[in-house]
Formats: structure tokens, C-alpha cells, sequence
């Protein structure tokens, strides 16, 4: 064989070697996002401790779920969530419901990684979301302010316009605190049923 | 197991640590974020840097859960409640990037302690080891007193925060955008009390300008650059503090033309020696403060919670 003959043997044989370790790739990436698929799936389904109308996929804060495949033993599950506030406490107790429900479905090796950027907003949480929240008597977050430029004094009552009352859907509602008895609810109560309400406030 | 938290006592009776409330053991506020420090920062002063803005927060957050069950109102307990958890979760992701920047600023504790190192900078450091400004340490005093001192605090604290966005520091960074949606919901919260007891009764007036008076000299040690700012703010990860002084006291104007108050005019506070919070020169009401919210933990060194 000439130089140029042998040259080409190589490259074809190369080629057939990468057509062959693609396939075998291939195969293995279709187990690992069907794996995957399974694993996001039950994540999607645990639900928020402080507001269990709502699956943590509905609230926005689950934001990934990896498998890692390990040649010896069994796959790495990796959930990323985000806070709702810095110093939310159901944030432990979320990564706590994570593992246990993920190794009820058979992923034994679970971790729960926390992501900080970008910040959490209450536009992320879904529309079933809200939905569920109305349904619970809790009014749903309009949406998150985005000003340019520095963050304006409001000195009036409130930078939102009055929610609705989940209840009897009145306009007429008052604000009684921008606190609830979670950090992302606001306190208000209807002046038409006279029943107080809690507002997920936007962030 | 299961996310069923309908009944608190299958945790009791079944030992399950996860059916308690919120789970026992806190584990790394930061798992899973990446504490590379940025090139050209000095680890050593960005732990320090860490260290005064997570003081900042935690030592104001214990001052503000002191208020906890003592507000006129319950709504405006519960106000100052989320106020203080939202400084305490800046606290714990400050003083975990403080530790693993550089890891020195740690207190040493006894072997086999299970301390993280965010509990033991917050309960195993002597008052001198914090680096807050003094704002934050004097004791509480009347419902005015704490309007005032938010206002103050979170006036600085916005500013500095919308700055910080922008650090080489992705965890500061990431700290920062998050805390300025939480801070403007503080400020807000001060500045409409502070308007309320302005316009409110000769009484509360009279309180509003008591608690303003008293105050005042701490607020320009808010705005005072520190070589350890200065230094991070050449380097891209931190802010001058003296660079947000102008916003700082414009939306204070704002707020006292609004209410029909003057700017006060008392002296600033002085140090000892050009020493004040930031180089670890308080008052002495911060050891009174360390003193109670240490006690438990370091009688228990060793301790698991």
C-alpha cells in the first residue's frame, strides 16, 4: 500500500469505529433521558411544605433534574431547586421531600444542589399554579415589577393594584399587611365578603 | 417516608429526623454553588468583605426577632418576624461564602464537632471578631426606634445591594439580586411607618424625632468607606461603600420632606481612634446581644440540632 492507500484504511477505519461508539452513545443517552424523564417526573410531583396546593414544579423552584450515569453502582440523581426568599426554612424540607420521594421510586442516590441565579420570580410560577392557588383561596401574584434604574421609594399603599378576592371576586379589597405568615404572602381582606385573604406578593 | 407533614408525631415516635418540621440538620446553604473566588480578588479580604454585610444582617436580624410577640399589632409582628428571617437568610449565605473563601476566619472548635462553619462564625466569635457597623447593635427601644433604625439600615442596604449585582463574585452577586426584591419590601415597610407616626399623634411625632435623634449619629458609619470595601471595589467584587452616600441621603430626603421632618444635624458617632464597627469596635450593648444569642451554642460545642 502507498502512503495515500494506508492513509485512507486509517481514516475509514476510524470512521467505522466512531459510527459503531456513536451507536453504542446513542443508546446509552436514551436510557439516561428516559431514566431521566422518570426521575423529573417525580420530582415535579413533590409538593411545596408551606404551600401544598402547589407541586415545586408549579412554584417554580424546581429548576433541573440530571441523571448521572456511574459505571459502578447506581445512578446519580441531581436536583437543582432555588429559594423562594434567602432565608425561606421549607427550603431543608423541600430537599428533605426530594430525597425520600426519589428514593421511593428507586433512585437510592439523590442530591439536592441549590442554585441561586437567576433569583426566583413569582412569574415562574405556572399557570396550573395560580389556578391552584385560586382554588385554595389564595389570590395569585400579578406580575413581578421590572423597573430600570434604581428601586423607587413607595411611600402610597402598595405598589401592586388591589387582587381580586379569591372568594367572592370582588375588586373591592383592602391591603391589611405587605406580611403573611409565609415570607411571599402579603395580608388582605375583602370589603364586599369580609373575608381575609392571603396575596402571593411579586418578586 | 413520604412529604406528608399532616402529622408531627410519626416523627417523634419513628425517629425519622425528616418529619420534623424542618428537617433537623441545615445543611450547606451553598451545596452545589460554585465559591470559586474571582481572579485578581484577594480571598482573605473578600471573606472579610463577607463577613461586615453577613454581621450587618445577622446581628440587625437578631434585633429585629427580639420584637418578636411585642409589636402593636399582629400584623406588624409578623412583619418585623419576615423582615428578620429574610436578613438572616442573607446572614447564613454571607458568612458560608465568608468561610469558604477563606476558611481561616473560622473559629476553632473541638474535633468531631458537627458545627458548620456558618453557626460557628455566628455563635463561637467574640464581639471584637464582628464587623458591623454600630446601627445594628444598640438596643431596641420603642416602635419608633425600630421605624427609624430600618429605615436607616435598609436606606443603605438597598443601595449597596443593587450595586453589589454586578460583583466578580458570583455567589455576592447572586446574594445581592435576590436580597434587593426582600430589602424593598423592608424599606418600604419603614418609610410608611415612619410617615404614619410623622403625621400621627403629637405623641407619636414626639417619639418619631426621639428615636430619630438618637439614631442619627450612626447613620454616616453606613455610608464610610473601609480599606476592605475599597480594596474588593477595585477589584470588582464588592462596592465603595461611600460611592452610594448621595442615593442614600436623597431617598432619606425624600422621606422626611414627605413627613414635614428636618434632617437631623447631631455629630456622627465617633470611633476610638478612627476604629468603629467595621474594624471590630462596638458598643458595649453587642456583647450584651452575643451574650444571649450564644449562650446555648456554646455551652454546646459539640452539639447536633
Amino acid at each position: 500500500m502507498t502512503t495515500q492507500e494506508k492513509a485512507v484504511v486509517a481514516a475509514q477505519e476510524k470512521a467505522v469505529g466512531t459510527v459503531q461508539e456513536k451507536a453504542v452513545v446513542a443508546v446509552q443517552e436514551q436510557a439516561v433521558v428516559a431514566v431521566q424523564g422518570r426521575a423529573a417526573e417525580v420530582a415535579a410531583q413533590v409538593r411545596d411544605p408551606e404551600m401544598p396546593m402547589l407541586t415545586l414544579a408549579d412554584l417554580g423552584v424546581l429548576r433541573d433534574v440530571v441523571v448521572r450515569p456511574e459505571p459502578e453502582g447506581e445512578d446519580r440523581v441531581i436536583v437543582s431547586i432555588t429559594p423562594t426568599y434567602t432565608g425561606c426554612p421549607a427550603l431543608a424540607t423541600m430537599r428533605d421531600d426530594l430525597v425520600s420521594r426519589l428514593n421511593d421510586a428507586g433512585f437510592p442516590r439523590v442530591e439536592v444542589r441549590v442554585v441561586l441565579t437567576p433569583p426566583w420570580s413569582t412569574d415562574w410560577i405556572s399557570e396550573r399554579g395560580r389556578a391552584a392557588l385560586r382554588e385554595a383561596g389564595v389570590s395569585p401574584p400579578g406580575p413581578a415589577p421590572r423597573p430600570p434604574g434604581p428601586v423607587a421609594l413607595t411611600l402610597g399603599q402598595t405598589r401592586r393594584a388591589a387582587p381580586a378576592c379569591p372568594r367572592c371576586g370582588s375588586a373591592a379589597t383592602r391591603l391589611t399587611s405587605e406580611f403573611g405568615a409565609t415570607a411571599c404572602k402579603a395580608l388582605y381582606s375583602c370589603t364586599e365578603c369580609l373575608e381575609p385573604f392571603e396575596h402571593v406578593k411579586e418578586i | 417516608m413520604s412529604d406528608d407533614h399532616g402529622s408531627v408525631y410519626d416523627g417523634l415516635l419513628g425517629g425519622d429526623s425528616s418529619q420534623w418540621a424542618f428537617g433537623t440538620d441545615f445543611e450547606d446553604p451553598l451545596a452545589g454553588v460554585d465559591t470559586t473566588v474571582p481572579e485578581g480578588t484577594d480571598a482573605a479580604l473578600l471573606a472579610e468583605y463577607c463577613l461586615m454585610l453577613g454581621d450587618d444582617a445577622l446581628i440587625m436580624s437578631q434585633r429585629l426577632s427580639e420584637w418578636c410577640s411585642r409589636a402593636p399589632d399582629l400584623e406588624d409582628d409578623i412583619a418585623l418576624a419576615n423582615m428578620a428571617l429574610d436578613l438572616l437568610g442573607q446572614a447564613r449565605l454571607l458568612l458560608t461564602r465568608a468561610a469558604a473563601a477563606d476558611p481561616g476566619v473560622v473559629p476553632a472548635l473541638p474535633e468531631g464537632s458537627p458545627v458548620p462553619a456558618e453557626d460557628a462564625l455566628a455563635f463561637f466569635r467574640e464581639a471584637g471578631e464582628f464587623r458591623n457597623v454600630r446601627l445594628v447593635e444598640v438596643p431596641n427601644g420603642d416602635f419608633a426606634h425600630v421605624v427609624v433604625r430600618l429605615l436607616l439600615f435598609s436606606v443603605a442596604r438597598l443601595a449597596l445591594l443593587e450595586r453589589l449585582q454586578g460583583s466578580t463574585d458570583a455567589v455576592l452577586a447572586a446574594v445581592a439580586a435576590k436580597g434587593v426584591k426582600e430589602v424593598a419590601y423592608h424599606r418600604d415597610w419603614a418609610g410608611r411607618w415612619f410617615l404614619t407616626l410623622a403625621q400621627g399623634t403629637e405623641e407619636s411625632r414626639r417619639r418619631l424625632l426621639g428615636a430619630l435623634e438618637a439614631l442619627w449619629p450612626f447613620y454616616p458609619e453606613l455610608a464610610r468607606t473601609h480599606p476592605v470595601d475599597q480594596a474588593l471595589a477595585e477589584s470588582g467584587a464588592g462596592v465603595d461603600s461611600s460611592s452610594y452616600r448621595d442615593e442614600m441621603d436623597a431617598v432619606l430626603d425624600q422621606v422626611f420632606a414627605v413627613s414635614g421632618i428636618d434632617r437631623p444635624e447631631g455629630a456622627p458617632l465617633a470611633g476610638v481612634r478612627g476604629r468603629m464597627g467595621r474594624d471590630g469596635l462596638h458598643t458595649e450593648s453587642l456583647s450584651r446581644l452575643l451574650a444571649e444569642m450564644q449562650v446555648v451554642a456554646r455551652a454546646h460545642p459539640s452539639g447536633r440540632w
